[in-house]
C-alpha cells in the first residue's frame, strides 16, 4: 500500500530530518511508526500525507508518487486516506455530528437523511453516539479523540494514518483506543499507520514496527522480535531504559568544571 | 446556531445598512432632486468669477434650477465662460440676465437668473448677452470702493 | 559601527525591513488565493451568511452606539464653534459632511478592525495551533476556499453597511441634540445639509472608502491569523498586530483616498 524508498527530507540544507529511510507497508496490515520525541516520526507521517514532498527519493502511496501529483490528485489521494491528528483537531465551530458529516457534506452529494444514518453508526462503533450533539469543548480528550477516529474513517479511507493516538489518555481510554485501532482496520479491510511512542500499547496491536532514531531507520521487526531484540538502541526504547545509547544529558561541558571545582 | 436564525439577523443586519445607505442618499444628500432630470446648457461671459465652482447652484427665484458644468478662460476675450446645465423644464427668455451672488454673506457663490422679458427662450448652446451678465462682487473692490467714498467725503468741503 | 553597540542597529534594521518585504509579499500570494478560490462560497451562500452574522451583526451594536455617541457630540462641539460666526443654521452640512466623507468610513473601520477583525485573527491562529487547518487539508478540504474565503468576502460586505449604518446614526445624534436639545432650526438643518451633501462627491466616496478600508483590515486580519506561529503567545500576538496594523493602514490610505477624491472641493 505505502512504499518508501530512500526518502530524505531537510528543511533546510544543513539539518537532514530524515535520511535514507526504505518502508513497505503491506496492505490489511497495521504499522507502527516508533522512536523518541524528534526522531522524525511525525514528519514521515506527513510525507506519506502528501504534506511535504521529500528532498529525495520517492514515497508512493497505492502506486502513485506524491511528489509527481498536483494539488488535485493530491486532494484525490487524501480522499481515501484518514488522519487522527495527535488533539483529535476537532472542528470547534461544529457540533460532534456536523463533525464527523463534514467530509459526507463536503465531498458526497448524499441526502442528509443517508448522511444521519452514516453518522450515527460512524459514532457507534466508536461508542459515542449518545453525544452527537454535543461540543467539542464540551468532550474529555478521550471522547474527543474518538470523535475525531470516527470522522476520520467517515468515507471508509483505504489509509489511515495516527499521530500520537495514544499520548496523554488515561488507561481505559488507552485500552479503547487500542482496540479500536485494530477492529477499524480489520472491520474496513483499510491498512493503518500508527506514530507513536507507547510502546507497550504499540507492540500488542500493531503487526510490524519501523523503529527511528535520529533521522534514520534504525530497526524493524515485528511486536516479538522488538521485544527480544539485543540492539542496544532497540532496548533502550522498547525497555524505556533511562541511560543508553540515547544519552541521558543534554551535550554540556564537563560538570566539574560547571562547578568551578576544577 | 440554527442557520435559519442566522439567516435572519444576517439579513436584519443588511436591510439596515441598505436602509441607512438609502436614508443618506435620499434625507442627507441632494440625490432626489438630481434623478432623471434632463437638462441643457447655455453659457455666460463673466469679468469675474468670484469664488465660483463647478457644481455650483444655478437658481432663480432662489430655486435651484441647475448646475454649473464647466468654468473656462476665454484667451480671445480675456473673460470667464460659465457653461450651466439648467433642467429642460425651466425655459428662459433670451434677455435674461445672470449674475453671480453669494448665500448669504460668506456663503457659497451660486449664479441667479432673471427671467428677462422677450418671447424667444435660450436654446441649447446659447449664450446670455454679455451685456446682461453682472461679476462677482469681490470683497477688496467693495473695501477700497468704501475706502475711496470715505475719503472723497471727508475731503470734499462741507 | 555596524554592530550591537552602535545607537541604531542597521543590521536588524536591514534584517527586519527584509522579513517585512518577504511577509509583505507572502500575504499578497494570500489574498490573491484567497479571491481565486472563492468560488465554493459563493455556490454555497450559507458559509457567508454565517460570517456575516459573526462580523457584521455582532458590530453592530458598538457602530449604532459609537455612532449616536459621535454623532451627538459634534452636535454640541459644532454648535460652539458655528455659534461664534453666527452659522448655527449649518450644523447640519457639519454634522452630514464630517460623517459621510470621514468619520463614517474611518472610525467604523477601525472598530471594526478591534472587534470583529482581532476576533477574526485569533479564530483561524487558533485553528491552525490546534491543527484544524491542518486536518482540513488531509480531508481534501482546501482550508482558504472553506475558512478564508467566506469571512474575506463577509467583511468587504459588512463594512460599507456598517460605516452607512455609522453615519446615518451619527446625522441622527446631530439632530438629536442641535435640535432636539439645543433648538437649532430644524428646516435649516435638514436644507442646508440637502443642499452641501452631493450624492456623488460625498457619499459615494465615503462607500468606496469603507469598501477600500473592508478590503484592508480583512484581508490584515485574516493573514496574520493564517500566518502566526501556532503558539499562545502567537496567536496573542498575531491578535495585537491586527489591530494595530489595520488603524495604521486605515489612516493611511484614508489620507490617500482623500487627497485623491476631494482634490477639487
Amino acid at each position: 500500500m505505502v512504499e518508501i524508498i530512500g526518502v530524505s527530507y531537510s528543511y533546510d540544507r544543513r539539518r537532514p530530518i530524515l535520511t535514507g529511510i526504505n518502508m513497505v507497508v503491506p496492505r490489511g496490515k497495521v504499522v507502527a511508526i516508533m522512536g523518541i520525541s524528534g526522531s522524525g516520526k511525525t514528519t514521515l507521517l506527513r510525507l506519506i500525507g502528501g504534506v511535504m514532498k521529500p528532498t529525495t527519493g520517492s514515497v508512493i502511496v497505492d502506486g502513485q508518487r506524491t511528489n509527481e501529483l498536483d494539488r488535485d490528485g493530491l486532494y484525490r489521494m487524501r480522499r481515501r486516506m484518514g488522519m487522527l491528528f495527535q488533539f483529535g483537531a476537532l472542528f470547534t465551530d461544529l457540533s460532534v455530528y456536523d463533525n464527523v458529516a463534514f467530509q459526507m457534506r463536503e465531498h458526497t452529494d448524499l441526502p442528509e437523511t443517508m448522511i444521519h444514518d452514516l453518522v450515527m453508526m460512524k459514532l457507534d462503533s466508536v461508542g459515542l453516539r449518545g453525544a452527537h450533539h454535543l461540543m467539542p469543548s464540551e468532550l474529555s480528550g478521550g471522547m474527543a479523540r474518538r470523535v475525531a477516529l470516527a470522522r476520520s474513517t467517515a468515507l471508509d479511507p483505504s489509509l489511515i494514518l495516527y499521530d500520537e493516538p495514544f499520548t496523554g489518555l488515561d488507561p481505559i481510554s488507552l485500552g479503547v483506543t487500542r482496540n479500536l485501532v485494530r477492529k477499524l482496520n480489520d472491520a474496513l479491510g483499510s491498512t493503518s499507520i500508527v506514530v507513536t511512542h507507547d510502546v507497550q500499547e504499540a507492540l500488542d496491536v500493531v503487526d510490524y514496527v519501523y523503529y527511528l532514531s535520529g533521522g534514520k531507520m534504525v530497526a524493524h521487526g515485528t511486536p516479538e522480535q522488538m521485544r527480544a531484540s539485543t540492539d542496544p538502541l532497540v532496548r533502550q526504547f522498547v525497555w524505556g531504559e533511562a541511560d543508553g545509547p540515547v544519552a541521558y544529558q543534554y551535550p554540556s561541558r564537563d560538570f566539574r568544571e560547571e562547578l568551578a571545582l576544577v | 446556531m440554527e442557520r435559519s436564525t442566522i439567516d435572519l439577523w444576517v439579513g436584519l443586519f443588511v436591510v439596515a445598512g441598505l436602509g441607512a445607505l438609502t436614508i443618506l442618499a435620499l434625507k442627507v444628500g441632494n440625490m432626489g432632486s438630481l434623478t432623471g432630470n434632463e437638462t441643457y446648457s447655455i453659457s455666460a461671459q463673466f469679468t469675474d468669477i468670484g469664488g465660483l465652482k463647478p457644481r455650483a447652484a444655478v437658481k432663480s427665484a432662489g430655486v435651484v434650477v441647475g448646475r454649473v458644468a464647466d468654468i473656462s478662460f476665454d484667451g480671445d476675450k480675456f473673460v470667464a465662460k460659465v457653461t450651466m446645465n439648467v433642467e429642460k423644464r425651466y425655459k428662459f427668455p433670451k434677455d435674461s440676465s445672470a449674475a453671480i451672488r453669494t448665500a448669504g454673506l460668506l456663503g457659497e457663490q451660486y449664479v441667479g437668473l432673471e427671467a428677462g422679458g422677450e418671447e424667444a427662450m435660450l436654446l441649447s448652446g446659447d449664450g446670455i448677452k454679455p451685456s446682461l451678465t453682472q461679476s462677482a462682487v469681490v470683497l477688496e473692490k467693495l473695501i477700497s470702493q468704501f475706502m475711496y467714498n470715505k475719503a472723497a467725503e471727508g475731503g470734499s468741503p462741507k | 559601527m555596524f554592530n550591537r553597540g552602535a545607537i541604531i542597529n542597521f543590521r536588524g534594521v536591514g534584517h527586519h525591513t527584509v522579513d517585512n518585504v518577504l511577509r509583505l509579499g507572502f500575504a499578497t500570494r494570500f489574498l490573491v488565493l484567497t479571491i481565486l478560490h472563492s468560488g465554493t462560497c459563493f455556490r454555497r451562500m450559507h458559509l457567508i451568511t454565517r460570517e456575516l452574522y459573526y462580523t457584521g451583526v455582532l458590530s453592530m451594536i458598538i457602530i449604532v452606539v459609537s455612532g449616536l455617541f459621535v454623532g451627538m457630540v459634534m452636535g454640541f462641539q459644532g454648535y460652539q464653534t458655528l455659534k461664534t460666526y453666527g452659522s448655527e443654521s449649518a450644523l447640519g452640512v457639519l454634522v452630514a459632511l464630517s460623517l459621510v466623507r470621514e468619520l463614517g468610513p474611518v472610525v467604523s473601520a477601525l472598530l471594526f478592525a478591534s472587534r470583529a477583525g482581532s476576533a477574526m485573527t485569533a479564530e483561524i491562529g487558533l485553528m491552525k495551533t490546534t491543527e484544524q487547518l491542518s486536518a482540513m487539508e488531509m480531508m481534501a478540504v482546501d482550508p482558504i476556499a472553506r475558512v478564508v474565503a467566506p469571512r474575506f468576502w463577509a467583511g468587504v460586505i459588512s463594512m460599507p453597511l456598517l460605516a452607512a449604518i455609522f453615519s446615518a446614526m451619527g446625522v441622527y445624534g446631530g439632530y438629536l441634540i442641535g435640535v432636539v436639545f439645543i433648538g437649532v432650526d430644524e428646516g435649516s438643518f435638514w436644507a442646508q445639509m440637502q443642499s452641501a451633501v452631493d450624492f456623488r462627491e460625498d457619499i459615494v466616496n465615503g462607500v468606496i472608502k469603507s469598501v477600500v478600508f473592508g478590503i484592508a483590515v480583512t484581508w490584515i486580519a485574516l493573514f496574520e491569523g493564517y500566518d502566526a506561529p501556532p503558539t499562545a503567545e502567537g496567536v496573542s500576538g498575531a491578535t495585537t498586530r491586527t489591530v494595530v496594523t489595520s488603524s495604521l493602514v486605515i489612516l493611511g490610505l484614508d489620507f490617500i483616498l482623500t487627497a485623491f477624491m476631494f482634490r477639487g472641493i
